[in-house]
């Protein structure tokens, strides 16, 4: 029987062992802060949030302008 | 065998430490810190533009850093360079090979970049002396449908693929730097932040994974969806991503604290998500769906807020402008008959905030 698939498998599970060790090893915020940055970061964005909040007509780019005069 | 199940039960038991230690800093949930913030209003996006041209569907598109310009690929073949203000095609690229998947806009503003079924990511150089624009480079290496890309500068792209990797491209030499290789499916999706340094990614394996680009390391990995994930993108302050999947669903997962922080679904949606942006501010989420809707959803409250325009938007691909002004939807109609270019198939259309809201 060939070893080639053991040593195969063998090198993949050391391989995810690996990876799932540095994962672990992250450092992790507690949520309340994230979850309370995330929040301030979309109040304080808000005003300046076009598709949220819309634009005036006149500082709308893709608006077409209200009349033109053709000489 | 002694040392294969060594290793099974050493897996186990890091798989256990880390959800052991995503619970260790669960100490609130986004839904409680966000109790006293009400919905947003109802939103109502309003069609400013029709960019029409595209002969086929329009599978990808992707904002310039101007905010103006921008990038769209579709399957008649051509790569389409819009100036959105003035609806001009300001370049029509053909390509050598039809079934393009993804597109992309350098931030120069000088290259673009498409590729698909050809499993080539091509670079079609804008700024070219004699004003033709050529194809650059060709990167060839992936074994798999190219399935997006995205420029970190003119001289780096990234790309995901069929073949489960995503690659780091020196565009000069048209050479692959790094391989990001980790996702057990098809990656489909790749976002990447404001600073460059890292890149997130969405595979068919249900799950989103973060690289840090330098050392190729996968340094998360979200699990939580129960198919492919399609979409992905991230929330703009570069400590989130947001990602669509085939399970109906958008999760947001915060990076800093590795873990899905909300889901956003409803019972009457279910069908798979194609595409995922935010707002500028992140407070919206637009998403795309496989039924060609996109449902704008409050990502702080969870809750759908407005839906894009009616029975003639059916959407496959979004992407909200760099200044946040405008949502461009590529569209394919699927209604009209195909000998007909007549109406309003294959269109790009871009979409604005109709009326003052109020948070």
């Amino acid at each position: 029987m060939s070893n080639n698939n053991a040593v195969g498998s063998l090198a993949v599970a050391q391989k995810a062992v690996k990876q799932l060790r540095l994962e672990a090893s992250v450092r992790r915020i507690k949520v309340s802060q994230a979850a309370m940055d995330l929040r301030n970061f979309c109040l304080q964005n808000a005003t300046k949030d076009p598709l949220l909040m819309g634009v005036p007509s006149g500082d709308n780019p893709f608006r077409p302008p209200k009349s033109c005069t053709i000489f | 065998m002694g040392e294969m199940e060594q290793l099974r039960k050493e897996a186990e038991s890091l798989k256990d430490q880390i959800t052991a230690a995503r619970k260790a800093v669960a100490d609130a949930t986004l839904p409680d810190t966000v109790s006293s913030t009400a919905v947003v209003g109802r939103v109502q996006l309003k069609t400013r533009k029709t960019l029409r041209g595209h002969l086929a569907k329009i599978y990808a598109m992707h904002w310039a850093t101007d905010a103006k310009l921008c990038v769209s690929a579709s399957q008649d073949g051509k790569l389409i360079v819009w100036d959105t203000l003035t609806t001009n095609k300001v370049n029509a690229i053909p390509l050598k090979s039809s079934w393009v998947m993804t597109c992309a806009y350098a931030p120069s503003g000088n290259m673009v970049a498409c590729g698909g079924l050809d499993n080539m990511c091509s670079i079609y150089n804008l700024k070219g002396k004699d004003g033709n624009v050529k194809v650059m480079r060709e990167l060839a290496a992936h074994t798999g449908y190219l399935s997006c890309c995205r420029f970190l500068s003119d001289s780096e792209i990234i790309t995901s693929s069929g073949d489960c990797t995503c690659l780091l491209w020196d565009i000069e030499t048209g050479t692959q730097k790094t391989t990001f290789a980790g996702h057990l499916g098809d990656c489909m999706s790749l976002a990447v932040p404001g600073d460059f340094k890292t890149f997130v990614s969405g595979a068919c394996d249900f799950t989103a994974k973060l690289w840090d680009i330098r050392d190729s390391n996968c340094t998360h990995t979200f699990s939580g969806h129960e198919s492919d994930v399609n979409a992905i993108a991230f929330f703009p302050n570069g400590n989130a991503v947001i990602t669509g999947s085939d399970d109906a669903t958008c999760k947001l997962f915060d990076l800093r604290s590795d873990q899905e922080l909300i889901t956003y679904q409803d019972s009457s949606i279910m069908c798979g998500v194609t595409s995922i942006a935010p707002s500028l501010s992140g407070r919206l989420i637009l998403a795309g769906y496989d039924d060609f809707n996109v449902n704008i959803w409050d990502s702080l409250k969870a809750e759908r807020v407005g839906v894009l325009a009616g029975h003639d938007n059916r959407v496959s691909c979004i992407g909200v402008s760099t200044d946040g002004m405008a949502c461009c939807t590529g569209s394919w109609d699927s209604f009209l008959p195909s000998f007909s270019f007549k109406g309003q198939d294959n269109v790009m259309r871009l979409c604005k905030q109709n009326k003052q809201q109020y948070l």
